[in-house]
């Protein structure tokens, strides 16, 4: 064993590897991705890592790998579960031999996500075990836990840990590499009554399931992770609480003092002796968590059925916040309120603080979306028009000024979306924006729809050459694995004509002019089109070198600023001037300037 | 209890805010001191506002620092000093540069902010305040990247980080490569050589 100081998604990989796992493959999403990622810079020769196209797709390889015996794991956002549910939700039925952990990092707040969905109550839905970490140290420890379990009782198993656990750094004690377990993966055993999904068999395993689930109540019960803390002695009031919520009630009960706290580590199947052994001696419990009621749900249910005199209190009752994250701040009001104290002023008063500057997440300087959207809006100026978003960087696309996203609902929703506009409003040109690794997990389809049912829309592929939004993470397009490997690119282009788009142009949306003719030419024509707005993301290419503004030939009309809202460009007096830390001179600035001021710059060099 | 240290460093992204909160991790832990921090991930992109909180001692279960509770802020930018002055404690230690960075909606709209607005007022609500003119700094250091350290020199310096200079510098060189030693070095000793 030796200490270093980790992320916790980094514990969750040394954890994930001291367990010997096999397999690990998933799709990047904040905040799960450093997870594969370490494990893929930290493997030994025998562990496979893959980036899977989407989620669905990682789900099913790591089904496959424990159907071996092997240990595998996937990982993903809450919201990439959605996409692997149907896999999983069947997969709960047949179960699986080698050990099988689903890793789903939840986003309270939402932070960087679309919803505040809550993986502890999908567990609940899908009748797999979950456990939730509080901490790094403890998610390291969980992993090879939930490994374990899943291997004893056949059925893969959550590991759900929020964004503060997941980015949170700690001082985590991890085994040395000659620690670790090796698995030796028995191999497939073919057996159809056992990996064939039909009625009877869900009928007689949702059965065993039941059973199952009751009999690891029990387990959780005496699990060394489900914790129940004394109070002060004679406090007939008590705490539940779970995940980093759990740390945040013990740093708030340095204030209030310190109450009975129950730590629920497994809140499916829910322990439920252990439940009645904290609520024995208690009038009132605080359920203190993120995201949905589950805890809260679970002990007003154990009241309920053993007969409680316990009065049980979270977010249904209004004592906890139905939305957003918790914070050591918000648990401590809620404690001092559950014991009817005032809550005592910490900070400094900052009642008659100036206006503070706003920074919302931009568009880096020289992103190449930026044209894209310009030559987008220059084109169709004027006309009736709808632009169908989607997930990724160029979600930033909607801010001011370019306000160039019109909708943005789940990954590839843009182009169904799209369509349907367009065959309500057939006066409406519909467009519909898709990223590079977007294309690839859950796009395709939505084109073979549009083609198969004669939609009329132009699809906008913006090609980064990466996966940029969750750190740059390669895919099929790129032509490299997580192995290492130099494979051949598949190409967006290709694709598209082999599911019968016929209009499929490849053009530089820094090149203006080009790009702006390209859209005209291209929007008009019937059925389904596709332009691909080809160049890398900034973070992945050397600059093109910088602009330069004459400041005797700016006039100051703001045009520049205006009109494309770069980072990089402000007005200093009258006159224009450039950030040099931030320009990437791609030069789409000096392209408006009615004066020729800006010069330099990838197009004018 | 009181032997924690908690301290959040705040500014813009960019701006080295994480390089320098892993080196006071670092340093700490070389001491055999347990720490945890947290930072803003994922959507930090350039000219965002970022945070890292990190805490020291043996007393702590959250990575994230209460309102009220820090020791010490480190701002590299003062309307983001200004943002995170909540979680600063009764008579706890600021240090903050003086350099703006402007934000685009500024650009967009024409309305700049007033950096020195920022300091000023910093300056009527605090007694322990650092001011780093970090433009003058950087000018006479010859580089504006060792702004990060030039900052965690100055907190060494206040007493509030509870780190000696050699034990950040051990920290710098190990995380650092060797041709940037010097300089960083040079900004680290900064503050203590120009009173400040």
């Amino acid at each position: 064993m030796h200490k270093e100081f980790l992320m916790g998604n980094e514990a969750i990989a040394f954890g994930a590897l001291a367990a010997g796992v096999d397999l690990v493959a998933g799709y990047p999403g904040t905040p799960s991705s450093e997870v594969l990622e370490t494990i893929a810079k930290h493997r030994n020769e025998n562990t496979y890592v893959e980036w899977s196209v989407n989620e669905k797709a990682a789900m099913e390889v790591a089904a496959g790998a424990a159907y071996t015996g092997a240990r595998a794991l996937v990982t993903m956002k809450q919201v990439g579960l959605n996409v692997a549910a149907d896999p999983l939700m069947s997969l709960e039925y047949v179960g699986v031999k080698g050990g099988m952990v689903v890793l789903v990092a939840d986003d309270p707040g939402p932070i960087s996500s679309q919803t505040e969905q809550d993986t502890r109550t999908f567990a609940q839905f899908s009748k797999l075990p979950c456990f939730d970490p509080s901490s790094a140290e403890e998610a390291y420890e969980m992993i090879g836990e939930a490994f374990e379990l899943s291997e004893k009782y056949g059925t893969p198993v959550f590991l759900r840990p929020t964004t503060r656990v997941c980015h949170g750094y700690a001082s985590v004690k991890i085994k040395d590499k000659d620690e670790y377990y090796i698995n030796k993966p028995e191999g497939f055993v073919k057996d159809s009554s056992r990996w064939v999904i039909f009625p009877r068999l869900s009928y007689a395993n949702h059965g065993r399931i039941e059973e199952r689930n009751e009999q690891l109540s029990d387990v959780f019960s005496e699990y060394d992770k489900n914790i129940i803390i004394p109070g002060e002695s004679g406090c007939r009031k008590g705490i539940a609480a779970g995940g980093i919520s759990f740390t945040y009630a013990l740093e708030a009960m340095k204030d209030t003092g310190l109450l009975k706290t129950f730590k629920v580590s497994t809140p499916f199947p829910f322990p439920e002796k252990k439940a009645l052994e904290f609520l024995s001696g208690l009038d009132e419990v605080l359920c203190i968590e993120e995201l949905d009621p589950v805890i809260e749900r679970a002990l007003t249910y154990v009241c309920g059925k053993y007969g409680l005199d316990v009065k049980i209190y979270g977010k249904l009752s209004h004592h906890i916040q139905a939305a957003g994250e918790n914070t050591i701040d918000s648990v401590r009001a809620a404690i001092n309120k559950l014991m009817g104290r005032e809550e005592e002023n910490y900070s400094p008063d900052t009642a008659d603080m100036p206006p503070l500057p706003v920074r919302p997440p931009v568009l880096c300087a020289g992103c190449p979306h930026r044209a894209s959207f310009y030559a987008v809006k220059q084109a169709m100026k004027g006309r009736k028009t709808i632009f169908c978003g989607d997930i990724g960087c160029y979600t930033l696309g909607n801010a001011k000024p370019l306000d160039m996203v019109d909708t943005c609902l789940c990954m590839g929703a843009g182009l169904g979306i799209a369509q349907g506009v367009g065959h309500i409003e057939p006066d409406t040109v519909c467009f519909a924006f898709v990223g590079d690794s977007t294309f690839f997990a859950s796009a395709i389809t939505g084109v073979v729809n549009a083609v198969y049912n004669r939609a009329d829309m132009t699809l906008i592929v913006l090609d980064n050459s990466t996966t940029a939004m969750t750190g740059h993470q390669p895919h099929p397009g790129t032509g490299k694995t997580m192995m290492g490997e130099v494979v051949s690119k598949i190409s967006i282009e290709a694709v598209l004509r082999g599911i019968g788009v016929t209009e499929v142009k490849t053009v530089d949306p820094l090149d203006l002019d080009a790009a702006v003719k390209c859209v005209k030419d291209t929007a008009d024509l019937p059925g389904v089109k596709a332009i691909i707005f080809k160049s890398p993301c900034i973070a992945i290419t050397k600059p093109a070198g910088k602009i330069h503004i004459d400041k005797d030939k700016c006039i100051g009309c703001g045009k520049c600023i205006r009109e494309i809202g770069c980072p990089a460009l402000s007005l200093e007096g009258k006159k224009a001037v450039a950030d040099c830390s931030l320009c990437t001179g791609c030069g789409l600035c000096s392209k408006l300037c009615p004066t020729a001021a800006i010069n330099g710059g990838e197009q004018n060099v | 209890m009181s032997e924690n240290i908690n301290i959040i460093l705040c500014g813009v992204g960019g701006q080295g805010t994480v390089l320098a909160s892993k080196l006071i991790a670092a340093a700490a832990m070389a001491k055999g001191m347990n720490v945890m921090s947290a930072e803003t991930i994922g959507m930090a992109q350039r000219g965002g506002s970022v945070f890292s909180h990190v805490r020291i001692g043996n007393d702590i279960h959250s990575p994230m620092i209460a309102k009220g509770k820090a020791d010490l802020i480190i701002g590299f930018e003062p309307g983001e000093a200004v943002r995170m002055l909540p979680y600063l404690k009764k008579d706890g230690q600021m240090i903050v540069s003086s350099r703006g960075v402007m934000p685009v909606t500024a650009s967009l709209s024409g309305t700049g902010y007033d950096p020195a607005q920022m300091t000023e007022w910093l300056g009527k609500k605090l007694n322990n305040l650092m001011i780093i003119d970090t433009d003058k700094a950087c000018r006479e250091l010859g580089s504006a990247k060792v702004m990060n350290v030039l900052l965690l020199g100055a907190a060494v310096h206040s007493g509030a980080l509870g780190l000696t200079e050699e034990e950040i510098a051990v920290a710098l060189r190990k995380r650092l490569p060797e041709k940037l030693h010097e300089l960083n070095m040079q900004a680290l000793s900064y503050t203590r050589n120009n009173g400040q």
